[in-house]
């Protein structure tokens, strides 16, 4: 993969270091590596962290660290679609297992794992401030609340169909 | 009716956008606040009572007359809007529904505080808010409200919002600041306080989402007045954010006067519990406070009904009390496991510990693991013993208060619930197909409780 990003990306990165002072560009690296994360097939590759360090003029350690401590940037590729459904104290009193389980049976694969057409990754995460709406997942850059077996398949399909 | 200052628009079709906003009433503090003095600002936020809705309630004013001012250092104020607390989501709602708000609160609060360029943290998650918080920002700027020279007063200040990237940790105030410089939410040390060196060595005040929307009805109806609301020192109004089984989860405004009780059954709030069942126990102020079985929520060891406000939930410590924190309110009904919720706790805790102190990365991992298997009909007597044992050498010996935070749930359950702990030890087989059920946890307290 060619690691570059676009130069309308690149002027984003810009817009974003100069929300910080001057000599502070290292205070862009999270938003830079979502963005990064986002251009670059969803995962953070090392080619991919060394370019942003280089973008940040950081040293490419100073990228590793903060890619591996925050749980939203993922260090090995992932499905298209990641399912991450909160399995905390108040969506468990809700019956947050059993979608687990469901979504388990329904894509035959265990929590942290892809399915075998690169569509699907079940992640379990802890609580994503949506307690009152529980269970509940994110998908992407918003939230699937309220589920139920019949949502958990209405998405799976809606997701199936946007694939095609 | 209750009293309604910051969600009373909340609904208001359109409020999202400026045009709405400003014609209902938005942005006449930043008005009124530009044309006063920064200090008699700080001194109305004082007078109004206002405490920190993070979680610590920590007062307002008192913190704000705290930051340095040293002659050419830049002063920030950062927006906490990490909320990752289990049991809390007002913050998101505010920011959804009623983005201004938090935008108008920040710009008076920016130049109470001297700040000119101001940031939002709001935790990754929370995508699509940040998206709506741009929206809003851009707005107020095209509409003279931000930028330079505001409304000709003179005042410049720019706001950001920043995305974390999920981690519970960067809510604590200095592992924020470490995170907003690019860096691992790892917190400080303190001192220095971030009022002295917070972001980039600078004075930095850090505020909650909802503790900077409050600045806005402050404003407008004056301290004094805003601290007429509610009882004692919990002053104003209080967001709720209602969860677990209830009928009516949702986020509520409540003025701190109101029992616990009315607003666990009355049909205005939370509307009792789902399919008849009764109340087993609650935890009132986000993951981190007390749980308490259902007859010490609802009255104090004194027999006094207790209320939904600092002192009342507190009252009796945590031998018999619990904490209003964040507003996170977390319902169990009788058919609930306490071992099972209280795993579930310490997991997050565990998976949320940044590392750095060994008690707390330590501490975490044998909680969670003693839980799980005491929940799995696995454990041990002794093991409920060890597990007050690691929680006490937790507490107290960490450098943030995360570790509390981990302590905390773990005792309490332990505290009100060692029966039902013993159950699981000497019914491995039967816990693993029912649960303990309601037993005495709402039975009326006769003898005062002692820890
Ligand atoms: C582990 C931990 C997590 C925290 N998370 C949050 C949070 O998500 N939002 C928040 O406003 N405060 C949070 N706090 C409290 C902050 O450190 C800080 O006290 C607060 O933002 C101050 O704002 P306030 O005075 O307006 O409440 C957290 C504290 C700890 C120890
Ligand atoms: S108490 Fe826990 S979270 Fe806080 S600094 Fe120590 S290890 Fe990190
Ligand atoms: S516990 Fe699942 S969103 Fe809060």
């Amino acid at each position: 993969m060619d690691v570059q990003f676009s130069q309308e990306k690149l002027n984003k990165v810009n817009e974003i270091i100069s929300r910080y002072p001057e000599g502070k560009q290292k205070s862009a690296l999270l938003p830079v590596l979502h963005l990064a994360q986002t251009e670059f097939g969803g995962w953070l590759d090392v080619p991919v962290m060394d370019y942003v360090a280089g973008l940040l003029s950081i040293e490419p350690i100073e990228v590793y660290e903060v890619a591996s401590f925050y749980s939203m940037y993922n260090l090995k590729p992932v499905g298209k679609y990641m399912f991450e459904v909160c399995q905390t104290g108040p969506c468990m009193l809700n019956g947050s297992d059993d979608i687990i389980d469901y979504i388990k049976q329904k894509l035959n694969i265990k929590v942290g794992e892809t399915t075998a057409d690169g569509l699907f990754t079940l992640k379990t995460v802890e609580c994503l401030g949506a307690c009152g709406y529980a269970p509940m997942m994110q998908m992407g850059k918003t939230y699937r609340e309220h589920l139920t077996k019949e949502k958990v398949d209405a998405i799976i399909d809606e997701c199936r169909t946007k694939a095609n | 009716m209750s009293i309604k200052l910051l969600l009373d628009k909340a609904h208001v079709p359109g409020i999202r956008g400026f045009e709405v906003y400003r014609r209902e009433g938005g942005y006449r503090s930043v008005e009124k606040a530009l044309k006063m003095q920064p200090a008699d600002i700080v001194e109305e936020v004082k007078k109004s009572g206002l405490r920190g809705r993070g979680g610590a309630g920590f007062p307002t004013g008192m913190k704000w007359s705290f930051i340095a001012k040293p002659e050419g250092v830049p002063r920030h104020l950062v927006c906490n809007a990490d909320e990752s607390e289990p049991g809390t989501f007002k913050d998101r709602y505010l920011m959804e529904f009623i983005p201004h708000l938090l935008i108008e609160g920040m710009i008076v609060s920016s130049f109470a505080l001297g700040s000119n360029t101001s940031y939002i943290y709001i935790r990754g998650e929370y995508d699509w808010v940040s998206d709506i918080l741009e929206e809003a920002i851009a707005e107020a700027r095209k509409n003279g409200f931000l930028g330079k020279n505001i409304q000709g007063s003179g005042f410049d200040c720019e706001m950001y919002v920043h995305r974390g990237a999920g981690a519970y940790i960067c809510g604590e105030e200095t592992a924020l600041i470490e995170s907003l410089e690019g860096k691992r939410g790892n917190p400080r040390i303190k001192p220095p306080f971030p009022a002295i060196q917070g972001v980039w060595a600078r004075p930095t005040v850090v505020n909650n989402v909802e503790t900077l929307a409050a600045v806005v009805p402050i404003l407008n109806m004056g301290g004094e007045e805003y601290a007429k609301i509610g009882v004692g020192k919990s002053t104003g109004t209080k967001l709720i954010s209602a969860c677990g089984n209830i009928n009516k989860p949702g986020i509520y405004e409540i003025d701190m006067t109101i029992s616990v009780e009315e607003f666990i059954f009355s049909d205005e709030y939370c509307g009792g519990i789902p399919n008849g069942k009764r109340l087993k126990a609650c935890i009132p102020g986000g993951s981190s406070v007390p749980i308490l079985p259902a007859n010490l929520l609802l009255t104090t060891a004194k027999g006094e009904k207790r209320l939904m406000n600092y002192e009342s939930l507190s009252d009796g410590g945590f031998a018999t009390g619990t904490m209003m924190g964040s507003g996170g309110f977390i319902v169990l009904d009788e058919d609930q496991c306490v071992v099972k919720h209280t795993y579930t706790l310490a997991r997050f805790y565990r998976h949320e510990s940044c590392g750095q102190c060994s008690p707390c990365r330590e501490g975490t991992g044998w909680m969670e693991k003693i839980l799980k298997s005491i929940e799995e009909g696995k454990g041990k007597m002794s093991d409920i013993d060890l597990l007050w044992d690691i929680q006490r050498r937790i507490e107290g010996n960490t450098i943030c208060p995360l570790g509390d935070a981990a302590a905390w749930p773990v005792a309490a359950a332990i505290r009100h619930f060692r029966d039902e702990f013993e159950w699981h030890v000497n019914n491995p087989e039967l816990s693993q197909k029912e649960n303990y059920g309601l037993r005495h946890y709402a039975d009326e307290l006769h003898v005062p409780v002692t820890a």
